[in-house]
C-alpha cells in the first residue's frame, strides 16, 4: 500500500534538502488518506487542473455524441466478444506468438510473474532494465523485486520517471506524476539529478531526455506493457506518446512485455475502434504518436530490434471477475483513464489516497478482484454514485452498478453461499444485519408499521441525539408530532 | 498443473454452458467518419500533423532531395543517415553527389550493436521512406526494413519522412484491407504522428521526449 506524498507549493528553489516530495508517515487507513488528501490544498489544485484540463481535451474529441455513443457500443461488443471466448483467443495468441518467434510465459499470481522475469533477467546476466510504462508491472511491483535480487529497474516514461525519482508511487495510469506541479518537478530533479532549478518545462523534459538516453543504451531488458494482444496475428501494440515505449522495446536485447490475461483482442481489425476509443478517451488526442506493433523479435537478417521477445500472461484475480457475468464485465477495460478524469472522488482525493496500483473508478471495481475485498473493503464505497464513470467510459462498463454489486458482496455473511469473491463480508455486521432484517419487517407489514409510527412521532422528545457517525456531520433527526399520513388525512377531511 | 493449464481450466469453468459472442463488426462505423474525398485528404493530414507540431511540405518527386538539403541546411546539420539501397537513398546520394553538397551521408548498414553510440550521440538527422499516410488522424505508416531499420526513425533528433500522396488513405481500416495486414506483418509496424512528444509536467506539451525532437514530412505530390 502506497501512502500519498505531502506535497508543498514549491514555486520557490528548495532551501538545503528540501525535496519537492519526501517520505510521508504511512496514514493507515483509506479514511485518514482520504481526510488528509483532501485538506492538502496544493494536492487538490493540482489534481482539479488537471482533471479540468483532460476532460475538456476529451470532450473536443467527441464532438459528435452519436457516433461517441454508437462507437463505445462498438467497443463494447469487441471486448464482450473476446472475454466470450478467452480460453480459445489466449491459446490462439499464444500459438501464433510462439510461431513468429515469442516467448510466452504465464503466471496466476503476482510472485509467479515475477520469477518469470527474473529467471529472463538471470539467464542474461542483466544488471540493468529499463521500462517502458507498464501498470501490470506495478501490480507486480516488478521494480522493487528486481531490486531485491540486485537488479536495477528504471522507470522511462517521463511521469514514472519522476514518481520513481520522488520514491513514490503513479497516481493516475495514463499520466504518473499528475499530482506534481512544475515547480515541484524542479525541485526533485534539482535535489536529485543535481542539475540547475528550471520551471522550463521544456528544459526539464531534456533534461529528462538525456538522463533516459544514456540509459536506453545500456539497458540489458526492456520492459514493457501492452495495450491490446492481438491474437490473429500473434501481436502486441502498444501506444505512447514519448517514444520510450519503442526504444524499451527496440533498443536492449531483450524484450520482456507483461499484461493481463485480459487484454486480448480476437482480430487485427479489431483494434481499429478500440484504439480510437483509447486515445480520444485518455488524453483528448485523435491518436498517440506512436502506434507499435510488435510481432516478433529481430530476424537473422535485421540489424536492430530485440533478439528475444517474452510476453507474461498474468491473471492476479481476474479469473474471479471472470467467473462472475457481470464482475466480468469489468475485464472490458481498456485502460484510459477517463473514469477518473470524471470522478468527483478522484479528483478531490488524487490518486494516492486509493493505497492501491489502480486508483478511481476502476480501481475500485478491478483492485478487489486483486487483494481481496478485506484489503479493500472501503473502496466500493467511497463513491457517491454519481454516475459520470459509467457515462464515459468507451467500453461501458457499468462501473456504478458494480460498485453496487462489490459493496453487497462486502456485507453478505462470510460464509453464504455461493462465493464471487475473496474476502466476501469483510464489513459484514450481525448487528446491521439484524436492523435491516427489522427494516424489512417494519416497512412490509403495514400493523407493525402504524405502531412504530405513532411511536415515532409521539415520542419523538425521546430520540437520542447522538446517532453514531450521522450526527458528527448532521443534527440529529427528530419525527414530527404528526405524520405526513395523518397530516394528509386531516387535509382531505378523512377520519 | 502449469499455470497455464490452471488459467484456462477456471477461465473455461466460468464459461461453462456459454456460447461465444457473434462477431458484429460495424464496418461502416469506423469507415464512414473517417472518408474523405481525395482532394482533402492531403490538406487533413497536413492540418493533424501540423497541429503536433510536425511540418509538412508540398514538393515532388524531382525535387525532394534540394528540400532535405535545405532543411538541414537551416539547422545546421551536416550529415544525414540514410538506407543507400532504397530508391530514395540512391536520390538522395546522387543528389549529393551531383550539388557538391558538404553533407556525409551515414547508411544503417551493419547491426546496432556496432556502431550504438554514434547512432545515440552522433547521428543528428535520418530520412527514410513511408509506407503511406492516414488522413484521419494525421499518421505515416512505417514498416522498418533491413535497409531502414527500426530505430532509423526513433533515435536521431530530427526525421525526414518521404510520404507519397498518393498513398494516403483515409483511416486505419482502410489501410489494414488495403495492405492486408492481417495476412502478415512484419516484425515491427507502426503508426508515427508527429515528433514525439509528453505533457508528463503539468500537463505541459512539450516535443522532443524520446524520440525525434522534429520530424519533417515531404509529401511528394506527384508520386
Amino acid at each position: 500500500m502506497n501512502a500519498p506524498a505531502p506535497t508543498q507549493a514549491s514555486t520557490q528553489p528548495p532551501s538545503g534538502a528540501t525535496a519537492a516530495t519526501h517520505a510521508p508517515a504511512i496514514p493507515m487507513t483509506f479514511k485518514q488518506r482520504a481526510h488528509d488528501a483532501v485538506h492538502d490544498k496544493q494536492l487538490r489544485k493540482n489534481f482539479r487542473g488537471a482533471m479540468d484540463f483532460l476532460m475538456a481535451k476529451r470532450a473536443a474529441q467527441f464532438p459528435d455524441g452519436d457516433e461517441f455513443e454508437r462507437l463505445r457500443t462498438f467497443g463494447n461488443h469487441v471486448r464482450a466478444r473476446a472475454l466470450s471466448k478467452l480460453p480459445e483467443l489466449l491459446e490462439r495468441l499464444e500459438t501464433n506468438l510462439t510461431r513468429n518467434g515469442v516467448k510466452v510465459h504465464w503466471a496466476e499470481t503476482v510472485d509467479e510473474a515475477n520469477a518469470i522475469v527474473h529467471d529472463i533477467v538471470h539467464a542474461h546476466e542483466a544488471k540493468q532494465v529499463i521500462k517502458g510504462k507498464s501498470m501490470v508491472s506495478e501490480e507486480m511491483e516488478m521494480n522493487h523485486y528486481l531490486e531485491g535480487h540486485g537488479v536495477d529497474c528504471l522507470e522511462s516514461d517521463m511521469g514514472e520517471f519522476i514518481v520513481q525519482l520522488g520514491k513514490e508511487k503513479p497516481s493516475h495510469i495514463i499520466m504518473p506524476a499528475i499530482h506534481l506541479n512544475a515547480g515541484q518537478v524542479a525541485s526533485l530533479f534539482h535535489d536529485k539529478l543535481e542539475v540547475d532549478y528550471t520551471e522550463d518545462v521544456d528544459r526539464l523534459i531534456q533534461i529528462g531526455r538525456e538522463t533516459l538516453r544514456r540509459k536506453f543504451f545500456e539497458a540489458d531488458i526492456g520492459v514493457s506493457g501492452v495495450n491490446f494482444a492481438i491474437a490473429e496475428t500473434g501481436s502486441l501494440l502498444l501506444v505512447e506518446n514519448e517514444g520510450n515505449g519503442r526504444m524499451s522495446t527496440t533498443v536492449p536485447p531483450v524484450h520482456i512485455a507483461v499484461t493481463g490475461i485480459e487484454k486480448v483482442v480476437e482480430n487485427l481489425r479489431d483494434v481499429v475502434p478500440l484504439l480510437s476509443l483509447l486515445t480520444r478517451s485518455a488524453t483528448g488526442q485523435p491518436i498517440t504518436t506512436y502506434v507499435n506493433v510488435i510481432s516478433g523479435p529481430r530476424k537473422a537478417e535485421e540489424l536492430d530490434g530485440p533478439q528475444e521477445v517474452h510476453l507474461v500472461l498474468l491473471d492476479n484475480g481476474r479469473s474471479q471477475a471472470f467467473a462472475d457475468s457481470e464482475l466480468r464485465q469489468t475485464l472490458n477495460c481498456i485502460r484510459c483513464g477517463a473514469c477518473m478524469n470524471h470522478c468527483p472522488v478522484y479528483t478531490r482525493i488524487g490518486g494516492h489516497a486509493y493505497g492501491t496500483v489502480y486508483p478511481g473508478p476502476i480501481g475500485k471495481i478491478i483492485t478487489p478482484h486483486m487483494l481481496g475485498l478485506e484489503e479493500t473493503k472501503d473502496l466500493p464505497s467511497a463513491s457517491s454514485l454519481c454516475g459520470a464513470c459509467g457515462e464515459v467510459c468507451p467500453v461501458r462498463i457499468p462501473i456504478p452498478a458494480i460498485l453496487r454489486r462489490l459493496r453487497e458482496e462486502n456485507v453478505r455473511a462470510p460464509d453464504e453461499a455461493p462465493k464471487y469473491m475473496r474476502g466476501q463480508g469483510s464489513k459484514y455486521s450481525r448487528t446491521e444485519g439484524m436492523a435491516w432484517k427489522g427494516w424489512r419487517l417494519l416497512n412490509t407489514s403495514p400493523r407493525l408499521y402504524r405502531v412504530f409510527k405513532l411511536a415515532a412521532t409521539r415520542l419523538s422528545a425521546l430520540t437520542p441525539p447522538k446517532l453514531g457517525p450521522w450526527t458528527e456531520h448532521h443534527s440529529a433527526p427528530k419525527a414530527a408530532p404528526r405524520s405526513l399520513h395523518e397530516l394528509a388525512r386531516d387535509h382531505l377531511g378523512e377520519d | 498443473m502449469s499455470a497455464k493449464e490452471r488459467i484456462l481450466a477456471k477461465l473455461g469453468r466460468s464459461l461453462a454452458g456459454t456460447t461465444p459472442l457473434a462477431d458484429d463488426y460495424d464496418e461502416a462505423l469506423v469507415t464512414a467518419p473517417w472518408a474523405y474525398p481525395p482532394e482533402q485528404r492531403i490538406p487533413r493530414l497536413r492540418e493533424l500533423l501540423e497541429a503536433v507540431h510536425g511540418e509538412t511540405q508540398l514538393t515532388t518527386a524531382a525535387d525532394w532531395p534540394a528540400r532535405v538539403v535545405e532543411a538541414l541546411a537551416k539547422r545546421g546539420i551536416d550529415e544525414l543517415l540514410i538506407a543507400p539501397d532504397t530508391p530514395h537513398g540512391q536520390q538522395f546520394a546522387g543528389h549529393v553527389a551531383e550539388k557538391a553538397t558538404a553533407i556525409r551521408l551515414k547508411a544503417y548498414d551493419r547491426p546496432v550493436e556496432e556502431w550504438k553510440d554514434e547512432l545515440f550521440f552522433n547521428t543528428p538527422a535520418s530520412l527514410t521512406g513511408t509506407l503511406g499516410g492516414i488522413a484521419a488522424t494525421g499518421s505515416l505508416i512505417m514498416c522498418p526494413t533491413t535497409s531502414e531499420p527500426r530505430l532509423m526513425s526513433l533515435v536521431p533528433p530530427l526525421h525526414i519522412a518521404l510520404l507519397k500522396a498518393s498513398e494516403v488513405y483515409d483511416n486505419l481500416y482502410t489501410v489494414l484491407q488495403a495492405q492486408a495486414w492481417a495476412q502478415g506483418l512484419p516484425t515491427n509496424a507502426l503508426l508515427v504522428s508527429g515528433p514525439s512528444k509528453t505533457a508528463d509536467i503539468q500537463q505541459t506539451l512539450a516535443y522532443g521526449a524520446h524520440g525525434p525532437k522534429e520530424l519533417i514530412v515531404l509529401i511528394l505530390e506527384d508520386a
